[in-house]
Protein backbone atom coordinates (compact mmCIF):
# COMPACT_ATOMS: atom_id res chain seq x y z
CA UNK A 1 0.00 0.00 0.00
CA UNK A 2 3.10 2.16 -0.04
CA UNK A 3 2.40 5.57 -1.61
CA UNK A 4 -1.17 4.60 -2.49
CA UNK A 5 -4.01 6.96 -1.66
CA UNK A 6 -7.08 5.66 0.15
CA UNK A 7 -10.10 7.48 -1.26
CA UNK A 8 -12.78 4.79 -1.35
CA UNK A 9 -13.00 1.51 0.53
CA UNK A 10 -13.02 -0.20 -2.88
CA UNK A 11 -9.49 1.07 -3.60
CA UNK A 12 -8.01 -1.68 -1.43
CA UNK A 13 -8.56 -5.39 -1.73
CA UNK A 14 -9.87 -7.58 1.08
CA UNK A 15 -6.31 -8.83 1.73
CA UNK A 16 -5.04 -5.26 1.92
CA UNK A 17 -7.49 -4.11 4.52
CA UNK A 18 -7.02 -7.26 6.55
CA UNK A 19 -3.32 -6.40 6.53
CA UNK A 20 -4.16 -2.91 7.88
CA UNK A 21 -6.25 -4.50 10.66
CA UNK A 22 -3.33 -6.77 11.59
CA UNK A 23 -0.96 -3.80 11.79
CA UNK A 24 -3.57 -1.91 13.85
CA UNK A 25 -3.46 -4.76 16.40
CA UNK A 26 0.27 -4.14 16.81
CA UNK A 27 -0.40 -0.46 17.45
CA UNK A 28 -3.10 -1.27 19.96
CA UNK A 29 -0.47 -3.18 21.98
CA UNK A 30 2.05 -0.39 21.56
CA UNK A 31 0.58 2.88 20.24
CA UNK A 32 3.57 5.07 21.18
CA UNK A 33 6.32 4.10 18.76
CA UNK A 34 8.45 6.97 17.47
CA UNK A 35 8.29 5.85 13.86
CA UNK A 36 6.93 9.05 12.27
CA UNK A 37 9.61 11.36 13.70
CA UNK A 38 10.83 12.35 10.26
CA UNK A 39 7.41 12.83 8.72
CA UNK A 40 5.03 15.73 8.29
CA UNK A 41 1.33 14.92 7.93
CA UNK A 42 -1.06 17.57 6.61
CA UNK A 43 -4.64 17.53 7.92
CA UNK A 44 -6.73 19.70 5.61
CA UNK A 45 -10.26 20.08 6.94
CA UNK A 46 -12.23 22.11 4.39
CA UNK A 47 -15.20 21.54 6.67
CA UNK A 48 -14.90 21.04 10.40
CA UNK A 49 -15.01 17.54 11.88
CA UNK A 50 -13.38 17.78 15.25
CA UNK A 51 -13.72 14.13 16.13
CA UNK A 52 -12.10 12.76 12.96
CA UNK A 53 -9.38 15.40 12.96
CA UNK A 54 -8.44 14.75 16.59
CA UNK A 55 -8.31 11.03 15.93
CA UNK A 56 -5.87 11.50 13.05
CA UNK A 57 -3.80 14.07 14.93
CA UNK A 58 -3.62 11.88 18.02
CA UNK A 59 -2.52 8.97 15.82
CA UNK A 60 0.31 11.07 14.32
CA UNK A 61 1.37 12.67 17.59
CA UNK A 62 1.63 9.36 19.40
CA UNK A 63 4.00 8.16 16.69
CA UNK A 64 6.18 11.26 16.98
CA UNK A 65 5.15 12.83 13.65
CA UNK A 66 4.41 16.51 12.97
CA UNK A 67 1.01 17.83 11.92
CA UNK A 68 0.31 20.89 9.77
CA UNK A 69 -3.01 22.02 8.34
CA UNK A 70 -6.24 23.87 8.97
CA UNK A 71 -9.43 23.04 10.83
CA UNK A 72 -11.99 24.63 8.52
CA UNK A 73 -12.01 26.39 5.17
CA UNK A 74 -12.77 29.79 6.73
CA UNK A 75 -9.28 29.95 8.23
CA UNK A 76 -7.44 28.98 5.06
CA UNK A 77 -6.53 30.35 1.65
CA UNK A 78 -9.63 28.56 0.30
CA UNK A 79 -11.63 31.45 1.67
CA UNK A 80 -9.69 33.74 -0.66
CA UNK A 81 -10.89 31.68 -3.61
CA UNK A 82 -7.95 29.33 -4.12
CA UNK A 83 -8.88 26.21 -6.09
CA UNK A 84 -8.66 22.77 -4.51
CA UNK A 85 -6.09 21.85 -7.15
CA UNK A 86 -3.77 24.69 -6.09
CA UNK A 87 -4.22 24.06 -2.36
CA UNK A 88 -3.38 20.37 -2.75
CA UNK A 89 -0.40 20.95 -5.07
CA UNK A 90 1.00 23.50 -2.63
CA UNK A 91 0.51 21.49 0.54
CA UNK A 92 1.98 18.41 -1.15
CA UNK A 93 5.27 20.35 -1.24
CA UNK A 94 5.21 20.70 2.52
CA UNK A 95 4.13 17.24 3.64
CA UNK A 96 4.59 13.49 3.20
CA UNK A 97 0.91 12.61 3.35
CA UNK A 98 -2.34 14.58 3.18
CA UNK A 99 -5.44 13.73 5.21
CA UNK A 100 -8.39 15.69 3.87
CA UNK A 101 -12.05 16.27 4.62
CA UNK A 102 -14.11 18.21 2.09
CA UNK A 103 -17.82 18.96 1.67
CA UNK A 104 -17.85 18.11 -2.07
CA UNK A 105 -18.20 14.55 -3.30
CA UNK A 106 -15.29 13.36 -5.42
CA UNK A 107 -12.93 16.00 -4.01
CA UNK A 108 -10.59 13.41 -2.50
CA UNK A 109 -10.39 11.41 -5.74
CA UNK A 110 -9.54 14.57 -7.62
CA UNK A 111 -6.95 15.55 -5.00
CA UNK A 112 -5.32 12.12 -5.29
CA UNK A 113 -4.90 12.76 -9.03
CA UNK A 114 -3.18 16.13 -8.68
CA UNK A 115 -1.16 15.49 -5.52
CA UNK A 116 2.46 14.34 -5.52
CA UNK A 117 1.96 12.72 -2.10
CA UNK A 118 -0.70 10.14 -1.10
CA UNK A 119 -4.14 11.27 0.07
CA UNK A 120 -6.27 9.75 2.82
CA UNK A 121 -9.94 10.64 2.43
CA UNK A 122 -11.38 11.62 5.81
CA UNK A 123 -14.82 12.20 4.29
CA UNK A 124 -15.89 13.72 0.95
CA UNK A 125 -19.44 15.01 1.30
CA UNK A 126 -21.93 12.17 1.42
CA UNK A 127 -19.66 9.87 -0.56
CA UNK A 128 -16.89 8.00 1.28
CA UNK A 129 -15.21 7.87 4.68
CA UNK A 130 -13.01 4.78 4.39
CA UNK A 131 -11.13 5.06 7.70
CA UNK A 132 -14.47 4.92 9.55
CA UNK A 133 -15.16 1.72 7.66
CA UNK A 134 -11.76 0.26 8.56
CA UNK A 135 -12.17 1.04 12.25
CA UNK A 136 -15.62 -0.55 12.20
CA UNK A 137 -14.22 -3.71 10.63
CA UNK A 138 -11.48 -3.69 13.24
CA UNK A 139 -14.04 -3.34 16.03
CA UNK A 140 -16.21 -6.13 14.67
CA UNK A 141 -13.25 -8.48 14.26
CA UNK A 142 -11.88 -7.62 17.69
CA UNK A 143 -15.16 -8.23 19.54
CA UNK A 144 -16.22 -11.31 17.57
CA UNK A 145 -12.82 -12.81 16.77
CA UNK A 146 -13.75 -13.04 13.09
CA UNK A 147 -15.48 -11.27 10.21
CA UNK A 148 -17.11 -14.33 8.66
CA UNK A 149 -20.42 -15.98 9.51
CA UNK A 150 -21.76 -13.09 11.56
CA UNK A 151 -25.27 -11.70 11.79
CA UNK A 152 -24.97 -7.94 11.58
CA UNK A 153 -27.82 -5.46 12.08
CA UNK A 154 -27.71 -1.89 10.83
CA UNK A 155 -30.26 0.39 12.46
CA UNK A 156 -31.56 3.88 11.67
CA UNK A 157 -30.97 5.96 8.57
CA UNK A 158 -29.88 3.37 6.03
CA UNK A 159 -30.76 5.49 3.03
CA UNK A 160 -28.41 8.44 3.51
CA UNK A 161 -25.90 6.97 5.95
CA UNK A 162 -22.66 6.71 3.98
CA UNK A 163 -21.04 4.82 6.87
CA UNK A 164 -23.66 2.10 6.56
CA UNK A 165 -23.19 1.89 2.79
CA UNK A 166 -19.38 1.51 2.94
CA UNK A 167 -19.59 -0.97 5.79
CA UNK A 168 -22.13 -3.14 4.00
CA UNK A 169 -20.05 -3.10 0.81
CA UNK A 170 -16.85 -3.96 2.70
CA UNK A 171 -18.58 -6.73 4.66
CA UNK A 172 -19.82 -8.42 1.48
CA UNK A 173 -16.22 -9.66 1.22
CA UNK A 174 -17.03 -11.87 4.19
CA UNK A 175 -19.76 -14.40 4.63
CA UNK A 176 -22.12 -12.21 6.67
CA UNK A 177 -25.89 -12.10 6.97
CA UNK A 178 -27.34 -8.60 7.01
CA UNK A 179 -30.35 -7.35 8.97
CA UNK A 180 -31.55 -3.87 8.07
CA UNK A 181 -33.79 -2.04 10.53
CA UNK A 182 -35.20 1.30 9.41
CA UNK A 183 -38.38 3.25 8.80
CA UNK A 184 -39.83 2.57 5.35
CA UNK A 185 -38.73 5.95 4.10
CA UNK A 186 -35.07 5.36 4.99
CA UNK A 187 -34.44 1.86 3.63
CA UNK A 188 -31.07 0.81 2.21
CA UNK A 189 -30.76 1.94 -1.45
CA UNK A 190 -30.96 -0.76 -4.11
CA UNK A 191 -27.51 0.23 -5.43
CA UNK A 192 -26.04 -1.03 -2.13
CA UNK A 193 -28.27 -4.12 -2.03
CA UNK A 194 -26.91 -5.00 -5.46
CA UNK A 195 -23.48 -5.64 -3.89
CA UNK A 196 -25.04 -8.12 -1.45
CA UNK A 197 -26.91 -9.92 -4.22
CA UNK A 198 -23.76 -10.12 -6.38
CA UNK A 199 -22.09 -12.13 -3.61
CA UNK A 200 -25.18 -14.29 -3.05
CA UNK A 201 -25.40 -13.22 0.57
CA UNK A 202 -28.65 -12.95 2.53
CA UNK A 203 -30.29 -9.82 3.84
CA UNK A 204 -33.53 -9.14 5.69
CA UNK A 205 -35.41 -5.90 6.31
CA UNK A 206 -37.34 -4.89 9.42
CA UNK A 207 -39.12 -1.90 10.85
CA UNK A 208 -39.05 -3.12 14.48
CA UNK A 209 -35.71 -2.95 16.30
CA UNK A 210 -36.79 -5.45 18.98
CA UNK A 211 -37.16 -8.16 16.37
CA UNK A 212 -33.43 -8.50 15.59
CA UNK A 213 -31.92 -8.11 19.07
CA UNK A 214 -32.20 -11.80 20.14
CA UNK A 215 -30.09 -13.25 17.31
CA UNK A 216 -27.57 -10.68 15.99
CA UNK A 217 -23.87 -10.46 16.87
CA UNK A 218 -23.45 -6.77 16.04
CA UNK A 219 -26.00 -4.00 16.45
CA UNK A 220 -24.75 -1.00 14.46
CA UNK A 221 -26.81 2.06 15.45
CA UNK A 222 -27.01 5.29 13.43
CA UNK A 223 -28.79 8.58 13.86
CA UNK A 224 -32.06 9.48 12.16
CA UNK A 225 -32.16 13.16 11.22
CA UNK A 226 -35.38 15.11 11.06
CA UNK A 227 -34.39 16.83 7.80
CA UNK A 228 -34.30 13.48 5.95
CA UNK A 229 -38.08 13.24 6.08
CA UNK A 230 -40.20 14.88 3.41
CA UNK A 231 -43.12 14.79 5.82
CA UNK A 232 -42.37 15.99 9.40
CA UNK A 233 -45.30 13.94 10.69
CA UNK A 234 -43.52 10.78 9.51
CA UNK A 235 -40.47 11.78 11.55
CA UNK A 236 -42.56 12.32 14.68
CA UNK A 237 -44.07 8.86 14.20
CA UNK A 238 -40.77 7.00 13.97
CA UNK A 239 -38.32 9.07 16.01
CA UNK A 240 -38.67 7.02 19.17
CA UNK A 241 -38.89 3.63 17.49
CA UNK A 242 -35.15 3.44 16.76
CA UNK A 243 -33.78 4.32 20.19
CA UNK A 244 -31.89 1.59 22.01
CA UNK A 245 -32.64 1.31 25.70
CA UNK A 246 -30.79 -0.93 28.19
CA UNK A 247 -33.90 -2.94 29.05
CA UNK A 248 -34.23 -4.02 25.40
CA UNK A 249 -31.00 -6.06 25.64
CA UNK A 250 -32.36 -8.61 28.16
CA UNK A 251 -32.53 -11.52 25.73
CA UNK A 252 -29.58 -10.73 23.46
CA UNK A 253 -26.75 -13.13 22.59
CA UNK A 254 -23.84 -13.04 25.10
CA UNK A 255 -21.41 -11.85 22.41
CA UNK A 256 -23.60 -8.99 21.14
CA UNK A 257 -21.83 -5.65 20.83
CA UNK A 258 -23.47 -2.28 20.14
CA UNK A 259 -21.54 -0.02 17.73
CA UNK A 260 -22.14 3.58 16.71
CA UNK A 261 -19.99 5.91 14.56
CA UNK A 262 -20.57 8.80 17.04
CA UNK A 263 -21.55 11.46 17.79
CA UNK A 264 -24.83 10.12 19.08
CA UNK A 265 -27.77 12.29 19.94
CA UNK A 266 -30.37 10.16 21.68
CA UNK A 267 -30.46 6.95 19.66
CA UNK A 268 -28.64 5.03 22.38
CA UNK A 269 -29.88 5.73 25.89
CA UNK A 270 -27.10 6.49 28.37
CA UNK A 271 -28.26 3.54 30.46
CA UNK A 272 -26.62 1.30 27.83
CA UNK A 273 -23.17 2.91 28.31
CA UNK A 274 -22.12 0.80 31.30
CA UNK A 275 -23.47 -2.48 29.98
CA UNK A 276 -21.03 -5.06 28.62
CA UNK A 277 -22.70 -4.81 25.21
CA UNK A 278 -21.72 -1.13 24.77
CA UNK A 279 -18.65 -0.83 22.58
CA UNK A 280 -18.93 2.58 20.88
CA UNK A 281 -16.33 4.44 22.94
CA UNK A 282 -13.80 1.64 22.53
CA UNK A 283 -14.72 1.69 18.83
CA UNK A 284 -13.71 5.37 18.64
CA UNK A 285 -10.40 4.55 20.33
CA UNK A 286 -9.77 1.81 17.77
CA UNK A 287 -9.90 4.56 15.15
CA UNK A 288 -6.54 5.84 16.39
CA UNK A 289 -4.84 2.43 15.94
CA UNK A 290 -6.37 1.87 12.53
CA UNK A 291 -5.30 5.33 11.34
CA UNK A 292 -1.79 4.71 12.69
CA UNK A 293 -1.68 1.44 10.78
CA UNK A 294 -2.95 3.04 7.59
CA UNK A 295 -0.50 5.96 7.68
CA UNK A 296 2.44 3.70 8.57
CA UNK A 297 1.72 1.38 5.67
CA UNK A 298 1.13 4.18 3.15
CA UNK A 299 4.42 5.79 4.24
CA UNK A 300 6.14 2.44 3.78
CA UNK A 301 7.14 2.01 7.42
CA UNK A 302 5.00 -1.07 8.11
CA UNK B 1 -44.62 5.44 -52.61
CA UNK B 2 -42.36 5.12 -55.62
CA UNK B 3 -41.29 8.74 -55.65
CA UNK B 4 -40.58 8.69 -51.90
CA UNK B 5 -38.25 5.74 -52.30
CA UNK B 6 -36.41 7.37 -55.19
CA UNK B 7 -35.91 10.52 -53.26
CA UNK B 8 -34.56 8.61 -50.27
CA UNK B 9 -32.04 6.73 -52.41
CA UNK B 10 -31.03 9.93 -54.10
CA UNK B 11 -30.13 11.44 -50.75
CA UNK B 12 -28.13 8.40 -49.72
CA UNK B 13 -26.23 8.15 -52.97
CA UNK B 14 -25.51 11.86 -53.19
CA UNK B 15 -22.45 11.60 -51.00
CA UNK B 16 -19.15 11.43 -52.84
CA UNK B 17 -16.90 11.50 -49.78
CA UNK B 18 -17.97 11.58 -46.17
CA UNK B 19 -19.83 9.71 -43.47
CA UNK B 20 -23.43 8.60 -43.04
CA UNK B 21 -24.69 8.07 -39.51
CA UNK B 22 -27.60 5.71 -40.03
CA UNK B 23 -30.16 4.12 -37.67
CA UNK B 24 -30.17 6.99 -35.18
CA UNK B 25 -33.27 6.92 -32.96
CA UNK B 26 -35.41 9.63 -34.63
CA UNK B 27 -35.80 11.74 -31.51
CA UNK B 28 -32.02 11.87 -30.99
CA UNK B 29 -31.00 13.27 -34.37
CA UNK B 30 -30.85 16.87 -33.17
CA UNK B 31 -29.00 15.79 -30.06
CA UNK B 32 -26.31 14.13 -32.19
CA UNK B 33 -26.03 17.22 -34.39
CA UNK B 34 -25.60 19.47 -31.39
CA UNK B 35 -23.22 17.16 -29.57
CA UNK B 36 -20.89 16.87 -32.56
CA UNK B 37 -21.15 20.63 -33.13
CA UNK B 38 -22.38 19.93 -36.66
CA UNK B 39 -24.60 23.02 -36.42
CA UNK B 40 -21.50 25.19 -36.68
CA UNK B 41 -19.86 23.02 -39.35
CA UNK B 42 -19.18 24.49 -42.80
CA UNK B 43 -19.41 21.23 -44.77
CA UNK B 44 -22.60 20.14 -46.51
CA UNK B 45 -24.85 18.24 -44.12
CA UNK B 46 -28.09 16.43 -44.86
CA UNK B 47 -30.27 14.92 -42.21
CA UNK B 48 -33.63 13.25 -41.93
CA UNK B 49 -35.89 12.11 -39.12
CA UNK B 50 -38.86 9.74 -38.99
CA UNK B 51 -37.65 7.81 -42.02
CA UNK B 52 -38.94 4.27 -42.46
CA UNK B 53 -36.67 1.62 -41.03
CA UNK B 54 -37.08 -2.13 -41.35
CA UNK B 55 -35.27 -2.66 -38.06
CA UNK B 56 -36.64 0.11 -35.83
CA UNK B 57 -39.89 1.34 -37.44
CA UNK B 58 -38.66 4.94 -37.63
CA UNK B 59 -35.10 6.14 -37.80
CA UNK B 60 -33.00 9.21 -38.28
CA UNK B 61 -30.01 9.71 -40.54
CA UNK B 62 -27.24 12.32 -40.80
CA UNK B 63 -24.83 12.64 -43.70
CA UNK B 64 -21.77 14.84 -43.53
CA UNK B 65 -19.72 15.64 -46.59
CA UNK B 66 -15.93 15.30 -46.39
CA UNK B 67 -16.02 14.32 -42.72
CA UNK B 68 -14.56 11.18 -41.18
CA UNK B 69 -15.24 10.88 -37.47
CA UNK B 70 -12.52 10.35 -34.89
CA UNK B 71 -12.76 7.73 -32.14
CA UNK B 72 -13.76 10.34 -29.57
CA UNK B 73 -16.62 11.57 -31.76
CA UNK B 74 -17.80 8.02 -32.44
CA UNK B 75 -17.91 7.39 -28.69
CA UNK B 76 -20.15 10.42 -28.30
CA UNK B 77 -22.50 9.13 -31.00
CA UNK B 78 -22.62 5.73 -29.27
CA UNK B 79 -23.76 7.29 -26.00
CA UNK B 80 -26.85 9.05 -27.43
CA UNK B 81 -27.48 6.71 -30.36
CA UNK B 82 -26.23 3.24 -29.39
CA UNK B 83 -28.14 1.68 -32.33
CA UNK B 84 -26.39 3.84 -34.93
CA UNK B 85 -24.37 2.51 -37.85
CA UNK B 86 -21.50 4.46 -39.34
CA UNK B 87 -21.05 4.28 -43.11
CA UNK B 88 -17.81 5.68 -44.51
CA UNK B 89 -17.98 6.69 -48.19
CA UNK B 90 -15.11 7.46 -50.54
CA UNK B 91 -15.62 8.09 -54.30
CA UNK B 92 -19.31 7.08 -53.98
CA UNK B 93 -18.19 3.68 -52.62
CA UNK B 94 -18.96 2.31 -49.17
CA UNK B 95 -15.53 1.75 -47.63
CA UNK B 96 -16.72 0.74 -44.19
CA UNK B 97 -20.06 0.03 -42.52
CA UNK B 98 -20.15 -0.83 -38.85
CA UNK B 99 -22.33 -0.32 -35.79
CA UNK B 100 -21.02 2.10 -33.17
CA UNK B 101 -19.76 0.54 -29.97
CA UNK B 102 -20.66 1.85 -26.53
CA UNK B 103 -17.34 2.63 -24.82
CA UNK B 104 -16.38 1.47 -21.29
CA UNK B 105 -15.37 4.97 -20.25
CA UNK B 106 -17.00 8.30 -21.12
CA UNK B 107 -14.79 11.36 -20.88
CA UNK B 108 -15.38 15.09 -20.69
CA UNK B 109 -18.63 15.70 -22.58
CA UNK B 110 -21.42 14.76 -20.14
CA UNK B 111 -22.19 16.67 -16.95
CA UNK B 112 -22.47 14.79 -13.63
CA UNK B 113 -26.03 15.03 -12.30
CA UNK B 114 -24.85 15.42 -8.68
CA UNK B 115 -24.82 19.16 -7.84
CA UNK B 116 -22.44 18.40 -4.96
CA UNK B 117 -19.88 16.72 -7.24
CA UNK B 118 -16.41 18.28 -7.48
CA UNK B 119 -16.72 18.35 -11.30
CA UNK B 120 -19.55 20.88 -10.97
CA UNK B 121 -17.48 23.21 -8.79
CA UNK B 122 -13.88 23.08 -9.99
CA UNK B 123 -12.30 22.91 -13.40
CA UNK B 124 -12.25 19.11 -13.45
CA UNK B 125 -13.14 17.27 -16.70
CA UNK B 126 -15.87 14.69 -16.04
CA UNK B 127 -15.17 10.99 -16.34
CA UNK B 128 -17.63 8.10 -16.07
CA UNK B 129 -17.57 4.36 -16.38
CA UNK B 130 -20.49 2.82 -18.24
CA UNK B 131 -22.07 0.46 -15.69
CA UNK B 132 -25.16 -0.45 -17.72
CA UNK B 133 -24.91 -0.29 -21.51
CA UNK B 134 -28.60 -1.06 -22.13
CA UNK B 135 -30.08 1.47 -19.73
CA UNK B 136 -27.08 3.74 -20.40
CA UNK B 137 -26.11 4.35 -16.79
CA UNK B 138 -22.83 6.12 -16.11
CA UNK B 139 -21.03 6.10 -12.77
CA UNK B 140 -19.04 9.21 -11.97
CA UNK B 141 -15.34 8.50 -11.42
CA UNK B 142 -15.27 11.24 -8.77
CA UNK B 143 -18.49 11.29 -6.70
CA UNK B 144 -19.51 7.69 -7.60
CA UNK B 145 -23.13 8.75 -8.26
CA UNK B 146 -25.02 7.45 -11.29
CA UNK B 147 -26.13 9.64 -14.20
CA UNK B 148 -28.61 7.99 -16.60
CA UNK B 149 -29.53 8.89 -20.16
CA UNK B 150 -32.70 10.74 -19.09
CA UNK B 151 -30.41 13.20 -17.29
CA UNK B 152 -27.68 13.68 -19.86
CA UNK B 153 -26.54 17.28 -20.20
CA UNK B 154 -23.78 17.83 -22.73
CA UNK B 155 -20.86 20.06 -21.92
ZN1 LIG C 1 -19.89 13.26 -10.04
Amino acid sequence: MKNRSLVSINDYSKEEYLKILDIAEEFEKNPKQKILENFVIATLFFEPSTRTRLSFESAVNQLGGKVIGFTDAASSSVKKGESLRDTIKTVANYSDLIVMRHPLEGSARFASEVSSVPIINAGDGANQHPTQCLLDLYSIRKTQGKLDNLHIAFVGDLKYGRTVHSNVIALTNFNCTFHFVSPGELKLPSAVKRHIKERNLEYYQYTDLNEVIPFVDILYMTRIQRERFSDPVEYEKVKNAYILNGNMLGNCKPNLKVLHPLPRVNEINENVDDMKEAYYFQQARNGVYVRQALMASILGIK
Amino acid sequence: MESKKTRKELIVSALENGTVIDHIPSKNVFQVIKMLNLDSFDNQILFGTNLDSRRYGKKGIIKVKNKFFEKEEINKIAIVAPTATLIVIKDFEIIEKKPVEVPEVVDKFIKCINPNCITNHENVPTKFSVIDKDAMKLQCHYCEKTTSKENFIFI
